[in-house]
């Protein structure tokens, strides 16, 4: 309870302090809609030479490109600024200000930072999905947009576990900073159906980088081709890998011995 | 050139992160056109999916070379105020710039080897380049180096006079990436698209360089590549530098 109310604090804190910077809306804006523009001329490009992507009609592509940029906004906002944050405070040996607080320190090195205006971005996404989705026609009912919801949201814990457990490994590695456009590349995969990677390239973006269930999965939801099998077992996923997440951030904790400060 | 091959050899795991990071996008271009070109009866628009392999091998390195001193880094250079002590340096800044990348292509070039035998094995490339090709390629990815170098330094001086040089950075990515080869091969564009493609610079930093390993090109329209590429490097440092020169002129420093 404690550390929603801290991590509701942060938020508004974060949200304030951005918002004096009202230009970068803007600048946010023309980036999305560069973003959605690229999106849409590869989308119809992949379409005039075929009708069909490994049983993908093009709406419903474009249905699972506006949830790939809807959760990429959700990462930019809440996910990223912080493990950017948190890499950079383990190189500088500013860390030990966060975990000297009385406050549990996963919480707060998870809250620190908000970039608002990149719920643009989330917007953005969001459109495209609607968009998709009427054009597909057929209606989704309560139940499909109750189980996106979910799946959303278990994608969203996931890739921030993932983040996490990388940037705990900056404990030992310091130096992390490309990580960042790792992560950045191998997210490009949640644009197409993880159904079209050869197997081995398909196993690495579901559990090394769970890209697969982030993206794939709440996609599914939308055009009704997700099994309640594959839901369960990404639930599953979810809690098995946050729970490791803090055991690893723990396990890292301990070995971190602070770079004077 | 030497301090930066020194560097970048330190930072092997750095490198590697980077590269695999890279290696993303392609491979992502790559397994869609392949799966369209097997669905549809082994090609689209003639490509088949062993040439689709090798054009977006090839394009690892061409990318990898085409990464420059872009113009982010002037926002940073002018942000951080760095820039006055390298004004006050005897040589114009551009030389270490350009120095500084060209050494470090030579530590990637040997790292990207690795990664180019296994996307190989993965992918059967179908690549049977002629001697002339080839030496038409390696000339072609250093121009296509200096080339980008020269489009991006210009974009850079727009960061003297506006502190979102950013937005305009992405405008420029996004136009690059369409017109330019490195999304798809220029052939699979509508008639029009190619034909704008030609009078611009983009094709000459990626699609260029690739066709000219991978594809089938005469040797006329391979000499007039490379002819094309040397009129853009001459015609972007020009315009480099006069924007240069105003800019230098409109500065006036933060911190240093």
């Amino acid at each position: 309870m404690n550390a929603l109310r801290v991590g509701w604090l942060y938020l508004r804190m974060g949200i304030l302090n951005e918002l004096q910077y009202r230009v970068n809306f803007f600048v946010q804006l023309l980036q999305s809609l560069i973003q959605v523009g690229t999106g849409l001329v590869m989308l119809s490009l992949v379409y005039s030479h075929t009708n069909e992507l490994h049983g993908w009609k093009e709406s419903e592509l474009l249905a699972l490109i506006g949830v790939q940029i809807l959760l990429g906004g959700v990462i930019h906002t809440f996910i990223q600024p912080n493990m950017e944050r948190l890499l950079e405070d383990v190189q500088q040996g500013t860390l030990d200000y966060a975990l000297t607080k009385p406050e549990d320190s996963q919480v707060l090195v998870s809250v620190r930072q908000v970039r608002i205006w990149q719920v643009v971005e989330m917007i953005s996404g969001l459109v495209l999905v609607i968009v998709g989705l009427t054009r597909v026609g057929s209606s989704i009912g309560v139940l499909d947009a109750l189980a996106f919801t979910g799946a959303l949201a278990v994608g969203a814990v996931l890739v921030y576990c993932f983040w996490l457990i990388v940037t705990t490994g900056a404990f030992w590695v310091v130096r992390m900073e490309h990580v960042l456009e790792l992560f950045e590349g191998i997210y490009q995969t949640g644009r197409w159906p993880v159904g079209v990677y050869p197997g081995w390239l398909k196993y690495s973006v579901t559990f090394l980088v769970p890209v697969a269930f982030a993206v794939t999965v709440p996609a599914e939801a939308l055009t009704s081709r997700l099994h309640l099998g594959t839901f369960l077992v990404s639930v599953c996923f979810a809690f098995a890998l946050f729970a490791f997440t803090r055991w690893f951030w723990r396990f890292g904790l301990r070995h971190y011995s602070g770079a004077s400060a | 050139m030497r301090t930066a091959i020194a560097e970048q050899i330190q930072y092997r795991a750095a490198n590697y992160f980077y590269m695999l990071g890279m290696v993303a996008e392609p491979v992502i271009y790559l397994v869609v056109w392949s799966t369209i070109a097997r669905s549809s009866g082994g090609a689209v628009n003639g490509i088949t999916a062993g040439q689709f392999a090798s054009y977006y091998i090839v394009w690892t390195l061409v990318r990898n070379m085409n990464v420059v001193f872009g113009a982010p880094f002037w926002e940073f250079r002018i942000r951080e105020g760095n820039f006055s002590g390298q004004l006050l340096r005897p040589m114009h800044p551009i030389h270490y710039d350009i120095a500084y990348f060209a050494g470090w292509k030579f530590v990637v070039v040997a790292m990207w080897l690795p990664l180019a035998v296994g996307l190989s094995a993965v992918f059967h490339p179908d690549l049977h380049p002629s001697a002339l090709e080839i030496c038409v390629f390696i000339v072609a990815i250093w121009g296509a180096y200096l080339l980008r170098t020269a489009v991006q330094e210009t974009i850079g001086m727009l960061n003297f006079w506006t502190t979102r040089g950013a937005a305009v950075f992405d405008l420029y990515m996004a136009v690059e990436l369409l017109l330019s080869g490195r999304m798809v091969p220029l052939k699979l564009m509508p008639g029009w698209v190619q034909t704008l493609a030609n009078f611009l610079p983009f094709k000459w930093t990626f699609g260029f360089p690739i066709e000219s390993l991978v594809g089938d090109m005469s040797t006329r329209s391979l000499l007039l590549g490379l002819g094309a590429q040397a009129l853009w490097i001459a015609g972007m440092f020009t315009v480099f530098r006069f924007a240069f020169r105003y800019a230098v002129r409109h500065f006036s420093a933060v911190g240093g």
